[in-house]
């Protein structure tokens, strides 16, 4: 078996980062706690570069529970080039809070659960992942200590605790019938076991993966999170624990499960048109800003879960859910960051947005636009490979299903879209460091899509 | 070479906020100007040779085999120079433009890169591209430019209606992707060597997507009712773009894509093509008829022009023998005539709305009935709204003649008693709309001065310098088609021959 704790060195970096934050932040003055922020950000793009030198080598699987493949490569480098942009959100914000430097540190120990949750190959490890990327952001989400920060986080903690239960009965289940709880052993002895268990099984951790996603039945505090939780939190929570659920969930479905057991691809395919639909049906109503970027990160979580549905059946899938993974999380920071630029959440706040800060408009509305799936984004090629991968795999009706949300998704974009576009009513002052993040990630967005062969050669 | 006539609009585009305020309009001008003479010199150069020329291929997304490929054959060449005198009319037309002038030149400019680039694209993926970001444009077009308070749902509506039709159009592209052997988006190997020829039920949907996707854009019936709203509440120039540049993009996609790469689904679905045609022609022919308002009579009369377009193609998927390796007569000149159709609609159509928008701009409205004697008023603007109306309605010596004459001609001759039938019965359309051109003639030009004749000043100078060159061209076509002509015919024998295959 192969020990080299090397080949955890992203993690380690983020580790060590996390660590030295939480001790230097208890000898550093409060005006000068921003260094652990810097910190952080330093530890993430250490372990971007190790990430990076590591997906050059072959693959491998470390201490026999941990894979690193192509979906960790993809993991390690989305989450951790997401940490220092929401580092970056999140010291607008708490700059000066007495515990700021916790603040920053929570942030890196949920961000090394989701690196863990998506390269675990182990029963075991996914529920230690979960747990590490779950508690910091239940201690996040209520940071404010405000009323609404703390309904956020108490139904955020109640819904985490209810379905992490669950899951764990799930793989208390699964490692019964299976004889053990490492994915090469699983795939082996479940094949022999019987449906009913291993259907029940996949159920109930499934019901922990998508509380972890975000997506439908386990999405109800997403909303609540992202409206309650200080906004660079949520920007914080929607975008970066899901990255790890879904590379989790792709990695159970290819490596796990024996081909086609349990229903696997059909109930996760079921999942993501429920969660496609009432994302966005719910989107619809919005007036909060937050609110409505809550529902259609569910919506995205749906379409996430197509190319997961697929897994195995078409070699389109892997590449369209890596492709997403990164394309959507780039987006999403992109939106939240100017939701904090701005600073406002109603959605008549933002008239005029175009003319008055024209740079922070038009992220906005790339970014939006991007969710749709509007050339040349990011999303844009995420959702062609996802489109065909729907197809090849088998799940035409799915695609379908989710052409037809992608259009439905058009119009509460817009209703977003439309106020910006007039003129102005105010003076408008977007914060520079989050305009800045904002016009980045928009950018990144065109790039990644303009570039879309070179990041998938990789 | 195509690269550049494509992309300079946009770098024009990125310039111009360094460009100041007075020079804007003439800055946008030049970049127009220097565009077509660009593309004016690229057709020359092709000639009327058959084949691809300017072809440039770079990969772009290697792992599923898409790449930024751009061509210019005989069916693209005439309807980039289309889009090219379109958008630089439409840059003279607005060069006294008031509000925000320097955004609209560069929204104007952007679309112009997006339009050629769907004329040139040779790459499935890329087609798809450059068709996205043109809704995406053309909406902001109608919601910040366009009048009246029912702008932003018209744009809605635009984009909503658009965009499923676009999602479609993708899913087709999916399948024919998927079932191509190996694996390509590109154009010109997915035409060489069609996909899912053995597999018709898979063919037939994929035709579905494509079909639905294309028609929504083109519009037929009973996909156009996004398409009176948005043309009523754009502005002048945005609907000439809209109808002249943006509509073709649905016929060109049908003769493009649907019909090489699909030719048995075509072959086998032609009579329901042929039908949705012959719907379009006399359906948007006889609503048009009952308008009052005259953008929207004129957005009517689209549907009825590209309804012939789709009628011919419909007529062209009977091509079954070749009788000694030549394709039947009938056929080709059914292609032939919906390409000259669409240079013809493109021309007409677009000098008739920035005409509607002249309205526009002197009295608030388009509402024919509070105008009357505008002849008397403003004889130029009545001198040049007659002629484009009467080469609307097909008057012979003007583009609208020769195209849906060969369109008749090649649809009847097809031989098949189906096509002879709808071509006979699709001659009804021309009636209806001579009847109702002449009908606005007579109310808007002609008898006594109504509610707001007054306010209809002559036209002016930049705005006749815009509309007029369009309306001669359509008229140097009608008297010379033969540059066009044989410029195109090259395409079609081929386009037949791949459908008849």
């Amino acid at each position: 078996m192969n020990e080299n704790p090397a080949d955890l060195a992203p993690e380690l970096c983020l580790l060590l980062a996390a660590v030295l934050g939480l001790v230097g932040g208890m000898f550093l003055s409060r005006t000068g706690q921003w260094r652990v922020a810097v910190l952080g950000a330093a530890g993430a793009l250490g372990g971007l570069a190790a990430a990076g030198a590591a997906a050059t080598r072959p693959d491998l699987m470390a201490f026999g529970s941990f894979a690193v493949d192509p979906v960790t490569h993809v993991t390690r480098i989305v989450v951790l080039a997401s940490v220092p942009p929401v580092l970056a959100l999140a010291a607008g914000a708490v700059r000066g809070h007495p515990r700021e430097s916790e603040h920053y540190v929570l942030i890196l120990l949920s961000a090394l659960g989701t690196v863990m949750l998506g390269g675990a190959a182990d029963l075991l490890v996914i529920v230690a992942a979960y747990l590490l990327a779950s508690i910091p952001a239940y201690a996040l989400a209520g940071f404010g200590k405000d009323a609404p920060g703390t309904e956020a986080a108490l139904k955020y903690y109640l819904m985490g605790a209810f379905l992490g239960v669950l899951m764990l009965a799930g793989v208390t289940l699964l490692s019964g019938v299976a004889g053990g709880t490492a994915y090469p052993q699983l795939r082996a002895g479940l094949a022999g076991a019987p449906d009913a268990a291993v259907a029940a099984g996949a159920v109930a951790l499934l019901a922990g993966l998508l509380f972890k996603a975000g997506a439908v039945p386990g999405h109800f505090w997403v909303p609540d999170v992202a409206q309650g939780a200080p906004p660079a939190v949520a920007a914080f929570v929607t975008t970066v624990p899901k990255i790890g659920a879904f590379a989790a969930l792709y990695r159970f479905g290819a490596d796990a499960l024996p081909d086609g057991a349990a229903g696997w691809p059909v109930l996760v395919a079921v999942v993501a048109a429920a969660a496609m639909t009432l994302g966005n049906l719910a989107a619809f109503g919005q007036r909060n800003v937050r609110r409505l970027l809550a529902y259609s990160t569910v919506s995205q979580a749906g379409y996430l879960l197509v190319p997961v549905a697929a897994a195995g059946r078409t070699g389109l899938a892997e590449p369209a859910v890596l492709f997403y993974l990164g394309a959507y999380a780039v987006t999403n920071v992109g939106a939240f960051a100017v939701v904090l630029a701005a600073g406002r959440d109603d959605l008549r706040g933002y008239t005029g947005l175009l003319r008055a800060a024209p740079v922070t408009g038009l992220a906005l509305a790339v970014c939006l636009l991007g969710f749709v799936g509007t050339p040349p984004t990011a999303v844009f090629a995420a959702k062609v490979l996802m489109f065909g991968a729907a197809i090849d795999g088998g799940l035409g009706w799915l695609a379908v299903v989710a052409a037809v949300n992608t259009v439905a998704s058009v119009f509460y974009y817009l209703r977003w879209i439309v106020p910006m576009c007039r003129a102005p009513d105010g003076p408008f002052r977007p914060a520079r460091g989050a305009a800045l993040v904002a016009a980045g990630a928009a950018v990144c967005s065109l790039l990644l899509g303009a570039g879309a062969g070179v990041a998938l050669a990789l | 070479m195509l690269t550049l006539v494509i992309f300079l609009p946009l770098a024009a585009a990125l310039l111009l906020p360094a460009v100041p305020r007075r020079a804007v309009p003439w800055a946008w001008v030049a970049a127009g100007l220097a565009d077509l003479a660009l593309i004016a010199g690229m057709w020359a150069a092709h000639g009327t040779r058959g084949g691809t020329s300017y072809e440039a291929d770079v990969r772009w997304i290697p792992s599923v085999r898409a790449g930024y490929h751009v061509g210019a054959d005989g069916l693209s060449l005439p309807l980039l120079t289309l889009t090219a005198l379109l958008f630089a009319a439409c840059a003279v037309y607005s060069v006294r433009r008031e509000r925000r002038t320097r955004a609209f030149a560069m929204l104007f400019l952007f679309l112009e890169t997006v339009c050629l680039g769907v004329f040139a694209a040779l790459d499935l993926l890329l087609f798809f591209v450059f068709f996205d970001l043109s809704i995406v444009g053309m909406y902001f077009v109608i919601l910040v430019w366009g009048h009246g308070d029912g702008a932003a749902r018209s744009a809605l509506k635009f984009f909503l209606y658009t965009f499923l039709g676009s999602l479609f159009l993708l899913l087709g592209f999916i399948g024919l992707y998927l079932g191509s052997e190996p694996r390509t988006f590109d154009i010109a190997e997915l035409t060489r060597d069609p996909p899912l020829e053995d597999a018709p039920a898979l063919a037939g949907l994929t035709l579905l997507a494509l079909g639905v996707g294309l028609g929504i854009k083109t519009p037929v019936v009973p996909f156009h009712t996004w398409l009176p709203p948005a043309h009523t509440d754009a502005p002048a120039p945005g609907s000439a773009i809209l109808a002249g540049v943006m509509l073709k993009m649905g016929a060109y996609g049908l003769v493009r894509i649907a019909m090489p790469m699909l030719p048995g689904a075509w072959h086998r679905y032609a009579p329901a093509v042929l039908v949705v045609g012959l719907v379009s022609v006399l359906y948007g022919a006889l609503v048009a008829l009952a308008q009052d308002d005259v953008k929207r009579l004129v957005a009517y009369t689209s549907v009825n022009h590209m309804g012939y377009v789709v009628l011919a193609l419909g007529a062209a998927g009977y091509a079954d023998g070749t009788d000694g390796g030549a394709p039947a007569s009938g056929p080709r000149l059914a292609v032939t005539g919906a390409v000259t159709q669409m240079v013809s609609h493109g021309l007409i159509t677009g000098a008739l709305f920035l005409l509607c928008g002249v309205l526009h701009a002197r009295a608030g409205t388009h509402d024919l009935r509070r105008f009357g004697g505008v002849a008397r008023a403003a004889p130029v603007f009545a001198g040049t709204f007659a002629a484009a109306a009467f080469a609307s309605l097909g008057l012979p010596g003007f583009s609208g003649f020769v195209a849906e004459f060969q369109i008749f001609a090649g649809t009847i001759g097809t031989g098949a008693a189906a096509t002879a039938a709808a071509g006979a019965l699709a001659v009804l359309g021309i009636v209806v709309t001579a009847g109702l051109f002449l009908r606005v003639l007579h109310r808007l030009l002609l008898g006594g001065p109504g509610e707001l004749t007054g306010r209809v000043g002559d036209l002016r100078r930049g705005e006749a310098a815009a509309i007029v060159p369009l309306l001669s061209l359509s008229l140097l076509i009608g008297l010379l088609p033969g540059p066009l002509l044989d410029t195109i015919e090259p395409l079609s024998a081929a386009v037949t021959g791949w459908v008849a295959r």
